[in-house]
């Protein structure tokens, strides 16, 4: 199975209130890779992804699924093919694993919550997926951080959708368990062909584990292309303004960055 | 059998225990509500037997409890019970919406605006009693809707909501106090009892617009219920699996401050209903079950037990919310002590 929608910003602006924070911006996102949008703090990357996520109608301009705008289409519909993980999503207290998970299943679902053959096998495959089986029965509220995000994972999963967006999905994780998430991410890429448009803070992490990187500064795309291309010297000191230099990962072969920082220069 | 069938299998049964506990849960408190209404009904200065009351209810006339039964202690109970649904519902529905036990109308100023109202009513305007209840109505209206529109600049977030909510609570008290002390002792004493909540002017005539509020108000509220449900795991996760967050939430203001309004009107603001509903419902029932139809049955029960505890318990009558008010208080402060101690904020 691949994933065959399309997802793209069409010159759309971005504001708050009277703060623009994007202005004329244009992307497609490929299908089928694991696209991660990189920038420096406020350079409006998540910004971006709430767009694409339709959490934010553009001022201008519109996002397009398969050609048409977010706007126009059915918000359950839209449910079906892209899904959301948003960066603080809360869990309601004493709510179970497998219920959580379960809400996953809400737009594939009628009025009247009756499930299907097809919703339980969803959320188990899910459950089964995100190793948080052995979970279901538990109350989310006793979980690690790092069973936590798994479970939130597995909900967006039981989504079923082709298009996965995640707003640093990695963030009050410790290594380990940044390490597991991307490695799930990259799993589900790779079996099921989703695509999956990540915020990233780690440039290390996206250098290793995204197809395609998005460079933004200031709301403008400076450059997209995959790590290799886009994670140069010269571009990392425009966009972070940090002098670096870059050297191939021994484990993966992509990029890996050295900051030159004021001290500790030999 | 694979792993993922035994999982889904074990999925299905857990899903199938809650919705067990759940129908029971709501089947007991339904049972105790149809007993204490009976009760209200049959006991009493003059306590009539289970017959004689059916046969009021079925239109015979009965000698004293046609009277009695028929045109005071029947729209007596039925108002009880569908203002206590009322205010239960509509509490849960805005705690549950923004995520706090504190959201609920009468701490955030809703019932305080009905209050405000219908004292200036009867006070400064000499309302008749029928006008009084649309004003508190449209007391009721208007604050929930200055509520909204000051919260919703730059985007709605529920903690402002609530703060704005306790400032405007504030406000209105402090009209109730103006227009109480300005005010002669005789119409003092009817302000004060449509104050403190009770169904002691409960009739026939105005049962009328509640039943009608609720007819409409209700089956609202339990259509938007799943995807409310959906906004407890925040509004952006929602919006994500498919719910339409600002319509439903529109929609569900309007309705559940329609329902509590309307209650309001009939009854006065009975104490600490709407707040104490919804957490009571949500700690006997499974975790991640819809809350309205059992935070109203709470809401029910709560109200007609304690007006039959005001009225028959001690020696004097209390009205309603005087018992009510006694339960609420210590709860609200015990919720404070909760929410300090584990060092969250509103």
């Amino acid at each position: 199975m691949t994933s065959k929608h399309h997802l793209e910003a069409a010159g759309i602006s971005l504001s708050y209130g009277s703060n623009t924070v994007v202005e004329h911006l244009d992307l497609g996102i490929e299908p089928g890779r694991i696209t991660s949008i990189v920038g420096a703090n406020g350079c409006g990357k998540s910004t971006l992804l709430k767009a694409f996520a339709r959490l934010l109608t553009p001022r201008e301009g519109s996002v397009l699924l398969d050609g048409k705008a977010l706007q126009q289409r059915p918000s359950r519909v839209l449910a079906r093919v892209l899904g959301l993980l948003p960066q603080s999503p809360i869990a309601p207290e004493g709510i179970t694993v497998a219920d959580l998970v379960g809400r996953g299943r809400h737009p594939h679902q009628g009025a009247f919550n009756r499930w299907s053959a097809q919703d339980y096998q969803a959320v188990a495959n899910a459950l089964e997926t995100t190793g948080t089986a052995g979970l279901a029965d538990r109350s989310v509220d006793e979980l690690s951080g790092g069973q936590r995000q798994r479970v939130w994972i597995a909900m967006a999963l039981a989504q079923e959708t082709d298009i996965l967006l995640l707003d640093e999905p990695t963030t009050y994780l410790d290594l380990t368990h940044q390490i597991e998430v991307l490695d799930l991410l990259t799993d589900l890429n790779r079996t099921q062909g989703t695509t999956i448009v990540m915020v990233l803070h780690d440039l290390a992490l996206a250098a290793r584990y995204s197809d395609v990187l998005v460079a933004l500064k200031n709301g403008d795309v400076l450059a997209t292309g995959t790590p290799r291309e886009v994670l140069t010297p010269e571009l990392i000191r425009e966009v972070f303004a940090l002098d670096c230099e870059v050297m191939e990962d021994p484990i993966s072969g992509a990029p890996l960055i050295l900051p030159k920082g004021k001290h500790h220069v030999r | 059998m694979s792993a993922l069938q035994g999982t889904a299998a074990a999925i299905r049964s857990g899903r199938q225990r809650k919705l067990l506990r759940s129908g029971v849960t709501v089947a007991i408190m339904l049972l105790a509500l149809i007993t204490i209404a009976a009760v209200s009904l049959m006991l009493g200065r003059t306590s009539y037997s289970p017959g004689e009351v059916l046969a009021v209810i079925f239109g015979e006339t009965v000698p004293g409890a046609s009277f009695t039964v028929g045109e005071l202690r029947l729209p007596r109970v039925l108002t009880g019970l569908l203002a206590g649904f009322a205010f239960g519902a509509a509490g849960s529905t805005f705690q549950t919406m923004l995520r706090n036990p504190l959201a609920s109308p009468d701490i955030i100023g809703v019932s305080a605006g009905a209050g405000a109202f219908a004292v200036t009513g009867i006070i400064m305007l000499s309302m008749t009693e029928t006008a009084v209840s649309f004003f508190a109505l449209g007391g009721a209206l208007v604050t929930a809707v200055s509520i909204y529109l000051l919260s919703n600049r730059r985007g709605f977030t529920g903690a402002r909501f609530i703060l704005i909510g306790i400032g405007v609570a504030a406000m209105m008290q402090s009209i109730i106090s103006y227009v109480l002390t300005s005010a002669p002792s005789w119409q003092i004493h009817t302000a004060m009892q449509w104050l403190s909540g009770s169904l002691n002017g409960a009739s026939w005539e105005k049962l009328g617009p509640l039943t009608a509020a609720f007819a409409v108000c209700v089956p609202i509220l339990l259509l938007c219920a799943r995807s409310l449900e959906m906004l407890r795991i925040g509004d952006e996760t929602a919006t994500g699996l498919g719910v339409q967050v600002r319509p439903v939430r529109i929609l569900l203001i309007v309705s559940a401050v329609t329902l509590l309004a309307f209650a309001t009107a009939a009854t006065g603001p009975i104490a600490f209903v709407a707040f104490m509903a919804g957490p009571i419902a949500a700690r006997i029932m499974p975790p991640g079950a819809s809350l309205v139809i059992p935070a109203g049955f709470v809401g029910a029960l709560l109200v007609l037990v304690s007006d039959f505890a005001g009225q028959y318990l001690f020696g004097e009558r209390y009205p309603v919310g005087v018992i009510t008010g006694v339960l609420g208080a210590p709860y609200l402060i015990l919720l404070l002590i909760r929410i300090n101690r584990a060092g969250t904020t509103v």
